[in-house]
């Protein structure tokens, strides 16, 4: 009787995720026949052309920072807090450690370190002016963290223009000084063609690579550690973790600075592997990706991976569509339905599953 | 075994504070704050502080964030948390601007209502009916808003020169209306006097400056705002005067105890969110036909979160949240007019915390006092130090302020009880 009711969960599991990319692919099939496309027509092209190498290759680069957004909003889910502020957090993580970046000179392993742990520091603290807020004062942290994305992009613009702007460089392109070469990260173009895996132009951010580290430790830190299990606990039933000793305050705190922490990384594919330097043009919105792609991996790092690609998937393949007469924003409306209709069918499950669980009990409740 | 706690006689029961009605300490408020106003226009001699121009600025800035935070009122009332408001918003702009240029202003304005109900009813469907986290599924909403009309422009505004992905054709302004002998308005082509503007011209304190800002609030103001501004006392009587106000808001405070008197708590739940839509796209409406005449992505610039905050900030009460709404629109159009006089405000906000302090000593809150004492000092200190602040920090202003403000206030209030928790039919507690 056991397996067969543990067949049904992971068939109950399962059948979410698919439900909902079902619907989410009605949806902009509906969106698609509005504008008068054939909508299957549309989808062939998007899978045809976002599977060639360098699109693959793009699409990956593109998910590097959503994964790390996803993370950093993630940490903060698994504790009953809501994170909004991951965009204004790595945008001045960045800003601040473009900048510092350029101010020393160190050899390259060092370097590259030196100016994670700045976008990090200040990520952390960012974040923890929320964490603060709320600890002391009671500040709901879904409510400072969007202020403090608004008072973020007024802050840095301030920066960048009085402060940390690269004066000796071009005066038409508003940015911070480029990294010297040891704190510019090379991509994966070597280690790839070794593996026979080169393709032609970009190639895969050497960043990829510490993501995929930075992932493997949050899922030890939250799963295997005491921090982990606290954390996870009071996001659980804040009222049995304070009865079980947490801290419930120095936890809040703590979990806004990892999450702030994990933030600043988000912007660091991008600065250390291509731009390097910050400028106008730095790419924004990672963050917002990141509430989704974390929602879309039910905050866990595996499943946050997996949203991060099929993000980064839909958005690379739609830009070829503007051939065909389509508007590439297809894909916003795309990756907005997933995740509407993802929460939707994960909800459904839980409850179908907590019907189950009451029908068995009540089997074995049964008199014979 | 029982105990009966006996009171002893001759005691009231309650506290033995004198109670103060509310009107007398609202109108106490406003007086100290005009003061403040007047104080701080006559020390920097920034007219613009409490010039008629900033008022009517305030005002028409404050109606979108008031709009939006009385829906939220709605929302919340009723259990839901919607921070969705800001998507609801955006389709309010987009629908508004859209049947706007086409069929004139006003169908544009119940266009943008009815965008922003579809945007309510999808939340409603996503956290009534399926239960869904209410802050993931607006949050949600406002992803899905901001992509629906980037694509939808595309597709409406192809190969118009005028208009474009980002951008509407113009939409025909809403009338304005005045009142004539007090702010100068002219009534069947009769120019009538300005007897506002002449008392605001004199320049005397206090009364000049109550005579201004009275002037910003009388003269030129749009048919759209006179709306708006009606919602707010509508909504008060709606929400704390009828069975249908009561229902809802039992369902927010115990929706398992108004199910058991037989209120259709889901039904109702509906109601609020729904309205809660309607109204931010209402907002929405508003900034395509009065404060900008065309839609623009990106035009709400985070209002739908400020409205929110208004709305928490005013205890989830209309009147607080409209207190809430101007103070916001009051920063952003004093920052929008004069840039410089944001400098001033520096002046005020720290005269504000001074105030709080001496309030909270009388109280016995040491910490606070302290708290509020030593920023007060600090920013009047950084008033007399500094000339101006620098033009991209004075952006910052309105979201600087709602973080002081619910800082200093968020301890103080309370939300519905069951705001924010999923219900479901049927459930014991």
């Amino acid at each position: 009787v056991r397996g067969r009711v543990d067949l049904r969960r992971l068939a109950l599991g399962l059948a979410a995720p698919a439900l909902a990319l079902l619907v989410a692919l009605l949806i902009s099939a509906a969106a698609l026949r509005a504008n008068g496309n054939a909508p299957f027509g549309i989808f062939r092209k998007m899978l045809e052309d976002g599977t060639t190498g360098p699109a693959l290759v793009s699409a990956v680069n593109k998910a590097v920072p959503y994964f790390l957004a996803g993370l950093a909003v993630a940490v903060a889910f698994r504790m009953a807090l809501f994170n909004i502020g991951v965009e204004g957090q790595y945008r001045l993580a960045a800003l601040v450690a473009a900048w510092a970046g350029g101010q020393v000179d160190l050899p390259r392993a060092l370097h590259v370190a030196f100016i994670c742990l700045v976008a990090v520091a200040v990520g952390s603290l960012w974040a923890g002016v929320a964490g603060v807020l709320r600890v002391t004062r009671g500040v709901s942290e879904v409510i400072s963290t969007i202020m403090l994305n608004a008072i973020a992009t007024a802050l840095g613009a301030y920066l960048l223009a009085h402060v940390l702007l690269d004066r000796a460089g071009s005066s038409n392109n508003l940015s911070t000084a480029d990294l010297p070469a040891s704190g510019q990260l090379p991509s994966l173009a070597g280690p790839l063609k070794a593996l026979g895996l080169g393709t032609r132009g970009d190639s895969v951010y050497g960043f990829a690579v510490v993501a995929a580290l930075v992932g493997v430790a949050v899922s030890v830190l939250l799963g295997r550690t005491r921090f982990g299990f606290e954390l996870r606990a009071t996001g659980l039933n804040p009222f049995a973790a304070a009865a079980g000793g947490v801290a419930a305050r120095s936890m809040v705190l703590r979990t806004m600075l990892l999450s702030g922490g994990l933030a600043g990384l988000v912007g660091m594919p991008v600065l250390l592997g291509d731009d390097h330097n910050f400028g106008l043009g730095f790419p924004t919105g990672a963050g917002f990706t990141g509430i989704a792609v974390a929602l879309l991996g039910r905050n866990r790092p595996l499943g946050i991976a997996f949203g991060a690609l099929l993000f980064g998937f839909l958005e690379r393949s739609s830009q070829s569509l503007q051939s065909a007469g389509v508007p590439p924003e297809i894909y916003v409306i795309m990756q907005g339905s997933i995740v509407l209709a993802v929460v939707v069918a994960y909800e459904v499950v839980r409850r179908l599953r907590e019907a189950q669980a009451e029908r068995s009990v009540r089997m074995v409740g049964a008199p014979a | 075994v029982t105990t009966t706690i006996e009171r002893p006689a001759g005691v009231s029961p309650g506290p033995a504070r004198r109670a103060v009605r509310r009107p007398v300490v609202l109108l106490a408020a406003a007086g100290v704050l005009l003061l403040l106003l007047s104080a701080t226009r006559a020390v920097t001699g920034i007219d613009d502080v409490t010039s008629s121009g900033t008022a009517g600025a305030a005002l028409a800035l404050a109606v979108p964030i008031g709009l939006a935070a009385v829906g939220g009122l709605y929302a919340e009332r009723a259990g839901v948390v919607n921070i969705g408001l800001e998507g609801m918003m955006i389709l309010g702009t987009w629908f508004g601007a859209w049947v706007g240029y086409q069929e004139g202003p006003w169908l544009g304005v119940l266009a943008g209502l009815l965008g922003g109900a579809v945007g309510g009813l999808v939340h409603a469907v996503a956290t009534v009916t399926f239960g869904v986290d209410h802050i993931i599924s607006g949050v949600a909403i406002n992803i899905i808003a901001a992509g629906v009309v980037r694509y939808l422009s595309v597709i409406a505004y192809a190969g118009r020169s005028d208009a474009g992905p980002t951008q509407s054709p113009p939409v025909r302004p809403i009338g304005t209306v005045g009142l004539p002998v007090l702010s100068g308005q002219r009534l069947f082509g009769w120019q009538g006097p300005d007897l506002l503007g002449d008392l605001a011209r004199r320049r005397w304190f206090l009364v000049s400056d109550a005579a201004s800002i009275l002037r910003g609030w009388t003269g030129d103001v749009s048919l759209f705002t006179l709306l708006a501004v009606l919602v707010l006392p509508a909504s008060a009587l709606l929400l704390w005067r009828t069975a249908f106000g009561l229902r809802l808001r039992a369902v927010g405070e115990s929706p398992v105890a108004a199910e058991s008197l037989g209120v259709g708590v889901y039904r109702l739940k509906y109601a609020g969110v729904v309205i809660s839509g309607a109204l931010a796209g209402l907002a929405g409406a508003f900034l395509v036909t009065v404060a900008a005449n065309y839609y623009r992505e990106g035009q709400t610039g985070g209002r739908g979160f400020i409205g929110l905050a208004a709305m928490i900030f005013g205890n989830w009460r209309p009147g607080g949240a409209a207190v809430g709404s101007l103070l916001f629109g009051y920063t952003d159009g004093l920052q929008l007019r004069q840039s410089s006089a944001v400098h001033a405000l520096l002046l005020l906000v720290g005269l504000l915390l001074l105030l709080g302090a001496g309030l909270a000593a009388r109280r016995r809150q040491p910490v606070r006092a302290v708290l509020s004492g030593v920023s007060g000092l600090a920013l009047v200190a950084l008033f007399a130090a500094t000339d101006t602040i620098p033009q991209e920090l004075v952006g910052a202003t309105p979201y600087v302020t709602t973080l002081l403000v619910l800082s200093l206030a968020s301890q103080r209030l309370r939300p519905p009880a069951a705001d924010g928790v999923p219900y479901r039919r049927g459930q014991a507690r």
